[in-house]
């Protein structure tokens, strides 16, 4: 109970000092691969997004739309009088595909490399919080998805859209877009996993 | 002389077709299948990796997108100048920008996985990643709710259009792009050396 307390305060960082031990990263497994032979991976599959589909990778619209279709089923109306999907109407389109895609390429990753992992609970995590916290992480990971998403809506776009495409080709908006995915990561990162 | 980005076709399709062309489409599956399997290969399916570069002990996020930006950013702008491909530059707005991205950054603190490795945790038998996914999805509605308040409001704050670095500094692209790489590569290098990983 005392840590769901804390972690109910993390924005609160004052009042996150106690409970859970401080953890590391590092004592997880980390990459398969290089780093840097995936990042010139993503960047040359950039190169082919651009030129075969004449689009740059993004992820968060995905969401978007999802959340259009599901709004179309319920208040169709309604949903299409919104500004943003007068403008962005829910469809099939190559958004949509390429992050459906993404689940499938990386469970061929992570079965033929073994890595498959079948679990509701993160080791690190669990090294925090407790191995029994399943439904706290699972209500904290909601409430971040909403921040998220809203704050991707709003930037204009995600660690894809900003974070990669747009910094590659030197937009302005992206560089401090995603200047401030890490600050505001950071800030809230380190309380609830540190302190 | 063709304007660079120029010559290429905007093959807009119509929007209102529920569904896009299968050639698209079947482009966007072979792309996605990529990005998923690198993303995965990458760690950043991992809550760890993520999380890991949040609190500044695991840099493996950040050599992946120092070293893709590198890559692409030089292959994108010599396509650009030989007019192979479009540029997407989003409009720059100062207000949307830092605003937006410091609550998709307390976000990624509280969720671990950000759109795109979401979709990868997932596909890596993350299942806490589903829980973070249906956030996603309720806090888009929840911005096209305010969207046209928003689009009224709050989106005009410093807005500057579309702008890349070299122009906002008044430097013409190439050499700025060449420097910039240069500037990458050290990064990289300096990352390499101190980073414990």
């Amino acid at each position: 109970m005392k840590r769901i307390i804390v972690t109910m305060l993390v924005l609160l960082p004052s009042a996150a000092f106690a409970a859970a031990p401080a953890v590391n990263a590092r004592d997880f497994p980390g990459p398969a691969w290089s780093p840097y032979l995936v990042g010139v991976g993503l960047g040359v599959l950039s190169w082919l997004t651009f030129y075969f589909s004449d689009k740059p990778i993004g992820a968060s619209s995905f969401y978007a739309t999802v959340a259009g279709g599901i709004g179309r089923l319920f208040a169709r109306q309604h949903t299409d009088s919104l500004e943003y999907y007068k403008k962005n109407p829910p469809r099939i389109g190559w958004e949509f595909v390429f992050v459906l895609a993404t689940i499938v390429g990386a469970f061929i990753a992570a079965t033929t490399g073994g890595e498959f992992t079948n679990e509701w609970v993160p080791p690190f995590w669990a090294a925090r919080f407790g191995p029994d916290t399943a439904l706290l992480h699972a209500t904290i990971g909601f409430c971040g998805g909403i921040l998220m998403a809203f704050g991707a809506r709003f930037a204009g776009g995600c660690t894809s859209g900003h974070g990669i495409s747009g910094t590659m080709q030197l937009n302005v908006g992206s560089w401090i877009a995603v200047v401030c995915f890490f600050i505001g990561g950071i800030a809230a990162a380190v309380p609830l996993f540190l302190l | 002389m063709i304007e660079p980005g120029k010559a290429v076709k905007q093959g807009r399709e119509k929007a209102e077709s529920p569904v896009a062309a299968p050639a698209k489409l079947v482009a966007a599956v072979v792309f996605g299948l990529a990005f998923g399997f690198l993303l995965q290969k990458g760690g950043a399916a991992k809550f760890n990796v993520l999380i890991g570069q949040l609190l500044l002990q695991d840099w493996t996020v950040a050599k992946i997108m120092m070293s893709a930006i590198l890559v692409g950013m030089i292959g994108i702008f010599i396509l650009h100048r030989m007019a192979k491909v479009n540029l997407h530059l989003k409009p720059t707005r100062l207000g949307p920008n830092i605003i937006g991205g410091l609550i998709f950054g307390m976000g990624f603190a509280l969720i671990g996985y950000c759109p795109g490795t979401a979709a990868a945790a997932l596909g890596q038998g993350n299942w806490d990643a589903l829980f973070g996914m249906a956030g996603l999805v309720v806090g888009s509605y929840i911005y096209a709710e305010m969207s046209s308040w928003l689009k009224q409001t709050a989106e005009k704050w410093g807005d500057m259009g579309k702008i890349t670095l070299p122009d906002l500094i008044k430097v013409p692209r190439a050499p700025f792009v060449a420097g910039f790489a240069l500037l990458l590569t050290l990064c990289l290098i300096a990352l390499e050396r101190l980073a414990l990983r």
